[in-house]
């Protein structure tokens, strides 16, 4: 008897919706034997992880606010993976959009400078965010350097930007030397939705972006052009569709995405610039991404889900002594099996048996 | 050799000495998921004998010929090898029992030479030096000239086809397996090979032939196998037989025949060529050389020559999948077009057909709608404002499945479902269904049952009655002579002078095929009626 894959002849629709949920279940199970390993009880590591954040408000809202970022960062991702182009950098374009935007409210800080502050802001930043993701996106189509490289190169380069910023010319004078701006005027700040609590306007933004997204791949010649160019090259060459074009298009929207992602960021829950601004929202939204099976609803659902593991990672740390890293293990494995399951997509496992059963009497 | 020969051929015909076959299988049967590709097929092949296998795609040769060589494993019944069973484990265990196979498609590296090419298809444990001796030998023996040390890229796809066979040759295989080997041949090229086949079946080697071109069959071969969706139909003596039956039992009915209207009127040109050359995109490509052609409305203009002498480079260069520098270089509709895009060239009313069917002509993964989208949302009404019309997108699915008869499983599924057959029609459909002035089609019938070519060819017939200037490459000349009203040959990137189809007898069209040029005054003969 032996196990073999065997090609389905069309694309299983089933197992499309199956194969995350599969690969969520291979990664808890994963997660308990790691448990076990550490010498934690794995059903309490499970409930700290994933029950308990469910059980409050304010780790409700706090879901919310994580998957603002990964969300709207993951949608920009999906349009660049769909048409084959592969943007790693979303991380460095969210902190380029964090630093642009902060630019206007460093600069107005303590002015009488109007409402007009924050919209500017968010433009400043979604552009600079587009314009930090076309380098890689123009050297990829100019010199056919590769994309993965310099976009992932173009990470540091953010990062380290930033912390210049902070420790130099932008650091609060009366911040007693910690590297960081002072807090943003309230004209500088993203809205909160609820009085004292910590959902704000970016979650808003978020499910618009994921309306916006489903009606581009849904409705919209462009969003097809996006998909058959990542689907069929040679077929989208022929039907007339441009797809150095759609590189630089879908690396522009996801960058500029990844940058308003970062500002919203910055102007929301952290009222200030300073490094560490993101716990790798960049790359844990190509996680998110892959997870909603690059589907934009699909992709809310994989934020939400990501953003639980955040939440759940610290409540494990502090309930139990579980190191902050095992959340980015889990997440790490769950791309892992995310990626193993969608093979059953287009092919099936059978049971094969040896010849000899089955050749009884032909001859 | 000799000695050889001796032992391979103890009496002078096997088959009426009661002395038992060569090779032969007994309920071979080979199942594919739900799909049974060879059905209980018993053979009997014998020394001294040119075996042809005949049948449509997806009849199950190649699933057949493929277990025989040992590249997939029978689900059920046994192969007997001089009498025999045996289980191979793979094709170098077939080799090493004296089976052998020359594959349609070639398994060559470019930049190697003929001789490295040959070493490494070799088991052996022989030097370099000594190989490429016996390369020299071999083919000089059986006829087959080739230069060992030229690289393969400089030859022509008959040459390559002859390290193959050569290749085959040097293991002295008792058996030898030849997939549709003149496929890709000149006339004049067939007629050579059946020389060599000839002279190693006097040998008493046996020959499984793969065709499904019927007179080469009643030609060449003592013994046809004739193959129906898996199935054997019959074991018959093909001399005896007619093409015609030949065909029916085939196909399981009778072929459709093509009805072409006499006397169709030719009106104004609607596509024209003016000295078109290109320089290749690839390495090893082939450059157009000062190609011009002018094709009426109301014609069929066909181009043959044997794949790989420039027809895929001319069909990027009429679709605009390449752009020509000149833009007088081609003329849709009186307007110059070689420096449009291949959207703005379909808004003047071309359309094209692609060669190869899935990833060009359609994405396999995608619905057909998505698919008639795909040629058709430049001037078909079927996106407004930058939003798809599904209705419309579905609609032109289903006036296709309507007009030309596509089979499919459901209203809307994956192209990479349908049959080649099917998709093909769905494919040339929905570029009929958009009343194309210019019609580009690449081997419109390359690999599709007898049904379905004679759906696509009458309709290829029926634009051109309408109006339409029709401009099809096809290896196939037998295709040519039923549908074309002139046919002009490539060869190097070259475009020979049409020839009305009358006067293009196999014999011509063969020497252009293969590079000779026609008498002079022939040509001017030709291209004057």
């Amino acid at each position: 008897m032996q196990l073999v894959l065997e090609k389905r002849a069309e694309r299983s629709g089933t197992i499309a919706l199956v194969s995350p949920l599969i690969a969520i279940g291979l990664t808890i199970l994963t997660m308990v034997i790691l448990f076990a390993i550490l010498g934690k009880n794995p059903l309490l590591a499970l409930h700290a992880y994933f029950i308990a954040p469910l059980t409050d408000g304010y780790s409700l809202q706090e879901i919310a606010v994580k998957a603002t970022p990964l969300v709207m960062i993951a949608i920009g991702l999906s349009l660049c993976y769909l048409a084959n182009a592969w943007n790693i950098g979303a991380e460095g374009q969210f902190l380029i959009g964090a630093v642009a935007g902060s630019w206007i409210a460093v600069k107005t800080q303590g002015t009488d400078a109007g409402a007009w502050v924050l919209p500017a802001m968010l433009v400043l930043a979604a552009a600079a965010g587009a314009l930090y993701a076309l380098i890689p996106a123009i050297c990829k189509v100019k010199f056919g350097a590769s994309e993965i490289l310099t976009s992932l190169m173009l990470v540091y380069v953010a990062d380290l930007f930033l912390d210049y910023l902070v420790r130099g010319p932008w650091r609060d004078p009366h911040g007693f030397n910690f590297p960081t701006t002072a807090e943003f005027d309230p004209v500088a700040t993203v809205p909160l939705l609820i009085e004292g609590g910590r959902l704000h306007l970016g979650s808003i933004i978020a499910l618009l972006v994921v309306a916006a997204a489903a009606i581009l791949l849904g409705r919209t010649i462009k969003g097809f052009e996006i998909r058959v160019v990542g689907a069929a090259p040679r077929a989208a060459r022929f039907g007339g569709f441009n797809a150095n074009q759609l590189i630089i298009l879908t690396f522009a929207v996801s960058g500029a995405l990844a940058g308003l992602a970062g500002i919203i960021e910055v102007a929301g829950p952290i009222g200030h610039l300073q490094p560490g601004i993101s716990p790798g929202y960049g790359f844990t939204a190509i996680i998110v991404a892959f997870l909603g099976r690059l589907n934009p609803f699909g992709i809310l659902i994989a934020g939400l889900f990501l953003a639980l593991t955040f939440i759940g990672g610290e409540q494990a740390q502090i309930a139990m002594k579980i190191p902050l890293d095992v959340t980015k293990v889990f997440q790490g494995i769950l791309l892992f099996y995310v990626l193993a399951c969608d093979s059953l997509i287009l092919y099936r496992f059978k049971l094969v048996f040896p010849n000899r059963q089955v050749t009884r009497g032909a001859g | 050799m000799q000695a050889h020969q001796r032992m391979l051929d103890p009496t002078p015909k096997g088959q009426n000495s009661g002395e038992s076959p060569l090779l032969r299988t007994i309920g071979l049967t080979k199942r594919y998921g739900d799909l049974l590709a060879n059905d209980s097929i018993d053979i009997d092949i014998w020394p001294r004998e040119i075996h042809a296998l005949l049948g449509e795609n997806g009849a199950g040769k190649s699933t057949l010929v493929k277990a025989i060589y040992g590249l997939i494993q029978p689900s059920a019944g046994q192969i007997r090898w001089q009498g025999q069973r045996i289980v191979l484990s793979g094709p170098s265990e077939a080799r090493s029992r004296g089976i052998g196979m020359v594959f349609q498609h070639f398994s060559l590296f470019d930049n190697l030479t003929v001789a490295e090419n040959v070493a490494l298809g070799l088991d052996g444990q022989e030097s370099f030096k000594d190989m490429s001796a016996r390369l020299e030998q071999v083919s000089r023996t059986y006829g087959l000239p080739l230069d060992p040390k030229r690289e393969v890229w400089q030859l022509s796809v008959g040459e390559r086809q002859r390290i193959e066979i050569v290749r085959a040759l040097m293991q002295d295989p008792k058996f030898l397996i030849l997939d549709e080997p003149t496929a890709v041949l000149t006339p004049q090229e067939a007629d050579q090979l059946f020389i060599v086949l000839e002279r190693l079946k006097a040998e008493g080697r046996a020959i499984l032939y793969i065709s499904h071109k019927l007179e080469e069959v009643k030609r060449l071969c003592d013994t046809a196998t004739i193959l129906r969706g898996g199935r054997k139909v019959e074991t018959c003596n093909p001399r005896l037989d007619t093409a015609a039956s030949l065909a029916r039992m085939m196909v399981g009915g009778e072929v459709k025949e093509v009805k072409a209207v006499s006397g169709r009127k030719t009106t104004v040109p609607r596509l024209v060529v003016n000295d078109l050359s290109l320089a290749p995109s690839e390495a090893h490509g082939v450059r157009l050389d000062h190609i011009s052609f002018e094709l009426k409305g109301g014609e069929i203009l066909g181009i043959a020559g044997v794949a790989g002498n420039g027809q895929d480079e001319l069909f990027a260069a009429l679709s605009g999948e390449r752009l020509a520098k000149d833009p007088g270089t081609v003329v849709i509709e009186g307007i110059a077009a070689g420096h449009l895009s291949i959207t703005q060239r379909r808004k003047l009313g071309a359309a094209f057909v692609p060669e190869e069917r899935l990833g060009h002509g359609t994405a396999p993964r995608m619905k057909l709608s998505e698919n008639a989208l795909l040629t058709g949302h430049a001037a078909s009404g079927m996106v407004r404002r930058g939003f798809i019309d599904t209705a419309a997108t579905l609609k032109t699915v289903d006036r296709a499945t309507e007009t030309f008869d596509v089979r499919k499983a459901k209203r809307d599924p994956e192209a990479a479902s349908l049959s080649g057959g099917n998709l093909q029609k769905f494919i040339v459909g929905r570029e009929i269904l958009r009343n194309p002035a210019v019609l580009v089609a690449s081997q419109p019938t390359w690999g599709v049952d007898a049904g379905a070519a004679a759906v696509i060819r009458q309709a290829l017939l029926d634009l051109a009655t309408a109006g339409a200037a029709v401009l099809v490459t096809s290896q196939d000349l037998d295709e040519l002579a039923e549908i074309a009203d002139r046919i002009a040959v490539m060869f190097h990137g070259k475009l020979s002078a049409p020839l009305a189809t009358s006067e293009a007898t196999r014999e011509k069209l063969g020497l252009l095929m293969g590079g000779s040029s026609l008498e002079p005054k022939e040509v001017a003969h030709a291209a004057g009626a």
